[in-house]
């Protein structure tokens, strides 16, 4: 088998030269930033907060913040990887606001259910693309990714689906390169332990899907 | 290699982050650990189709309205402090 390739990000040189050019005021270096990363934001800031309005708001308070500090981005990291730094701080701000009754950290060690061997003996078949239509898996998809614990689906979201690497994970969430790998760990294991419940049904036969 | 070390190596390499020998270790335990191989293929597609899964894409209007209206309060907030670049 052979390993998963992260998404690939644009030169970090041509970042660069936009993040100095807005630095010194040049407000259409900035919208190409916006331009760059929006949807990125939004993915990040839906996937965290699970719900569409504060997603919106996150985006824009998360830009102009960068906007407002763009001095005191240091470049020793990609600005993107900065950026998602803030806007996760941002989303997080507005999930605890949504539910105070539930302390929401990236620090928190999050006990799971289960941290056995996961046995499995049917793999998933056929692919889930032919088992279920688009938005049948979207929904799937969705449901199942909102069953992790804060901590661990923004682990997964940052580093599996935006495809940041390890380290700029741990950057970007401060936490450090064994705690993103840990956690990583369990959000995939969790992830596919959940999802078999739906992808084995068909193929096993007793289809109460 | 026993089932729980292919489980604490599985991200390392899931990632491509193995060194040769410990890979090739792990592959071995692949090739006759059947309940591992079925978690590892099955952990891999995960990754995969939540890459693949476009969840949350942002639609073309709302991205418009969103570009527009960062822009307006980086301008606003422009004219209250002279320009992001001041220190």
């Amino acid at each position: 088998m052979s390993a998963i390739q992260p998404n690939i990000q644009p030169p970090v040189s041509e970042e660069l030269e936009l993040v100095r050019r807005a630095k010194r005021g040049d407000d259409s270096a900035f919208e190409e930033l916006v331009r760059r990363y929006d949807r990125n934001v939004f993915r990040i800031a839906q996937h965290i907060t699970q719900n569409r309005e504060d997603a919106e708001d996150v985006v824009q308070d998360a830009f102009l913040k960068a906007y407002g500090n763009l001095s005191q981005f240091q470049e020793q990291s990609k600005f993107y990887t900065w950026l998602v730094r803030i806007a996760v701080n941002e989303a997080l701000m507005r999930l605890r606001r949504r539910r105070p009754e539930r302390t929401v950290s990236l620090d928190e060690e999050v006990k799971t259910e289960d941290d056995s061997l996961p046995r499995e003996v049917a793999d998933w078949s056929p692919n889930p693309e032919q088992m279920y239509n688009q938005s049948e898996l979207r929904e799937i998809l969705t449901k199942t990714i909102q069953g992790l614990p804060p901590g661990f689906r923004t682990v997964f979201v940052l580093r599996d689906v935006e495809g940041l690497s390890t380290e700029e994970t741990a950057q970007a969430l401060d936490l450090s390169v064994p705690a993103v790998k840990s956690r990583l760990l369990r959000a995939r294991l969790q992830l596919r332990d959940r999802l078999s419940r739906y992808f084995q049904k068909r193929a096993g036969g007793d289809g109460d899907k | 290699m026993k089932c729980t070390e292919f489980l604490s190596e599985l991200t390392n390499y899931l990632d491509g982050a193995l060194d040769e020998r410990t890979k090739s270790e792990l592959e071995n335990h692949l090739s006759w650990c059947h309940n591992c191989y079925v978690v590892c293929d099955t952990t891999r597609k995960t990754i995969e189709i939540y890459r693949n899964s476009e969840l949350y894409e942002l639609p073309d209007d709302l991205r418009g309205r969103l570009q527009s209206a960062i822009m307006t309060k980086c301008t606003a907030h422009k004219q209250k402090k002279p320009g992001p670049q001041k220190a």
